[in-house]
């Protein structure tokens, strides 16, 4: 580890609270980083600080409160289109996190654009929240869910895919980075590919925001999806990217207030980008202090953390081949830090307790992705995910945590 | 033996116990030692959902006393498994009802039966139980 980053890292720690306690008489190493992030106290603080400052309901309000509120909320919304780089600020709309923004993609777009016959592609890596959604819209619509290919290593099988793109491929929905393997995809490629047979494309970059410097328009991507909870926020929001003009073809999906621009008996009217698709009085508090964690992301740098995770996860893949029985799954040759692995003759979720008995927080099962478990032909495996504040020390705890589970369970 | 003199005798071998190593090893150790359940009761009727690993739970009752096989994936769910089997096999239908398990919290390992463990072991104890009930009532029909 080269100093600058162990300062980095040490620097970083301090501002995590949840990070100084024990678990099970043990100092607490948090490596279920995919899972969620944990949150700076600055964060912690911008939620504290709208309930005690200026808790007001925005946007139609005229007292001062709800003017300070309304005007944090749009900044945020100002944040992530700097933070993607977006064109326009009217193209980003606040959701509850990925799934909601995949599942309003299809219950919109979906629904209004395509019909039977009409084609959609996924990958063998996907989150079930970039399925179950397609599959629901396929069994209304009759259309048809195609999978890209995998190899052993984890990595998508581009010349596949190209096969499967046909002029009825209506939608290309592929996931940025793997929350079970860590493969990155090289989702440019496929975006431009899904382009030339005229298809829309949908990134899932629940695992990417936090990792990868993410250029919509260099993209070129028609929608893209992020959770903040992934990202050092607050848990229950997120943001859906979407080009305007596509977003504006849309009809509206939730009903209610805020999205309406007229509304009588007769009929209603609807209201303009962004807030045709936000009904209801949003989550206020928790889209302020995504701001919190963009700024606590842009000021580390995105460049820097990324380097450093790489860092550790390089360490640890290192560490971890070492150990006799143990194999890695997902050896893609670009990975976010997640590294997931099995045991031989050991079960996932009895290394997850052992573990746990040791203060160390890993995730284990399948992951929510139960078709990429089963073709590896595996029931789940032991994930460690590592985020800007993990140590080397901590990786090798978990190095000493799983000698433990083979000394007790093997 | 009765339900509460097979908990008060696992309660006596846990404070053998100094740290959660050794707990860790006999539970194991049991799990180990549990008999492989045959595979005509691995049915999808008899799985336990969890959300991590497979627990299979087979009962039948003979002159209204109950019995309960179990076996599971993983190792230290079934050494759990095998506590609860051990604890309430072979008891009377009323008394499996009527049972209140406090072993569980003495040895130390409450956790495992919360519900946020996922592992099946909360829903398993529920099982046990409405084959219980459902056993006694037959006799109360008879």
């Amino acid at each position: 580890m080269s100093s600058s980053n162990h300062i980095i890292s040490a620097k970083v720690r301090e501002q995590f609270p949840i990070l100084h306690q024990e678990i099970n008489g043990k100092p607490l190493v948090y490596f279920d980083n995919a899972a969620t992030t944990q949150k700076p106290q600055v964060v912690i603080d911008a939620i504290s600080g709208y309930y005690s400052g200026y808790n007001a309901n925005i946007h139609r309000g005229i007292h001062h409160l709800a003017e300070k509120a309304t005007s944090a909320f749009e900044q945020t919304r100002k944040g992530i289109q700097r933070f993607l780089n977006a064109a326009k600020q009217e193209e980003i709309i606040f959701t509850y996190g990925t799934t909601d923004g995949i599942n309003l993609i299809a219950q919109t777009y979906g629904r209004a654009f395509l019909n039977e016959g009409d084609e959609i592609i996924i990958s063998t890596m996907e989150h079930h929240s970039n399925i179950v959604p397609w599959q629901m819209l396929c069994e209304e619509k009759g259309c048809i869910l195609k999978v890209i290919p995998i190899n052993d290593e984890g990595e998508l099988l581009m010349e596949e895919y190209k096969k499967l793109l046909t002029n009825k491929t209506k939608i290309v929905s592929v996931v940025y980075a793997s929350n079970a393997l860590g493969t990155v995809n090289p989702v440019k490629d496929i975006i431009d590919a899904a382009h030339e047979v005229g298809a829309v494309t949908i990134i899932d970059a629940a695992q990417a925001t936090s990792h990868i410097k993410i250029d919509v328009q260099q993209l070129d991507t028609d929608f893209l999806c992020f959770s903040a909870h992934k990202l050092y926020g607050p848990t229950g929001m997120g943001a859906l990217y979407g080009k305007e003009d596509l977003l504006n073809k849309m009809p509206p999906w939730r009903g209610g207030g805020e999205m309406i621009k007229e509304v009588s008996f007769e009929k209603t009217t609807y209201n303009e980008l962004p807030y045709k698709f936000e009904a209801g009085t949003p989550n206020i508090a928790d889209v302020i202090a995504l701001q919190t964690a963009l700024d606590f992301v842009n000021e580390l740098g995105l460049e820097n953390i990324a380097s450093y995770e790489q860092e550790l996860l390089e360490y640890a893949t290192e560490a971890l081949e070492a150990i006799e029985g143990l194999t890695i799954i997902g050896k893609a040759k670009e990975k976010v830090s997640v590294i997931s692995f099995i045991m031989d003759g050991i079960h996932p979720q009895d290394i997850g307790v052992i573990l746990d008995q040791q203060g160390i927080a890993i995730r284990t099962g399948h992951h929510c992705t139960q078709p990429l478990m089963q073709r590896f032909g595996i029931v789940g495996t032991s994930r460690a995910s590592f985020a800007v504040y993990n140590t080397k020390e901590e990786v090798d705890k978990l190095v000493a945590g799983l000698q433990k589970v083979k000394r007790l369970l093997a | 033996m009765t339900i509460n003199e097979i908990q008060d005798e696992i309660i006596e071998d846990f404070e053998l116990f100094d740290d959660w190593e050794g707990k860790y090893e006999y539970i194991i150790d049991l799990g180990k030692k549990l008999p492989e359940m045959s595979d005509e009761y691995k049915t999808d009727e008899n799985i336990i959902k969890g959300c991590q690993s497979v627990v299979w739970l087979h009962a039948y009752e003979k002159e209204g006393i109950v019995y309960f096989e179990a076996d599971s994936q993983a190792i230290i769910v079934k050494g759990l498994v095998s506590m609860l089997t051990k604890v309430l096999s072979g008891q009377k239908a009323e008394d499996i009802w009527n049972a209140d398990l406090y072993f569980i919290d003495k040895v130390g390992l409450a956790g495992h039966l919360a519900q946020t463990r996922s592992n099946g072991l909360a829903s398993m104890l529920k099982q046990m139980k409405t084959y219980a009930l459902a056993f006694s009532s037959k006799e109360f029909k008879v």
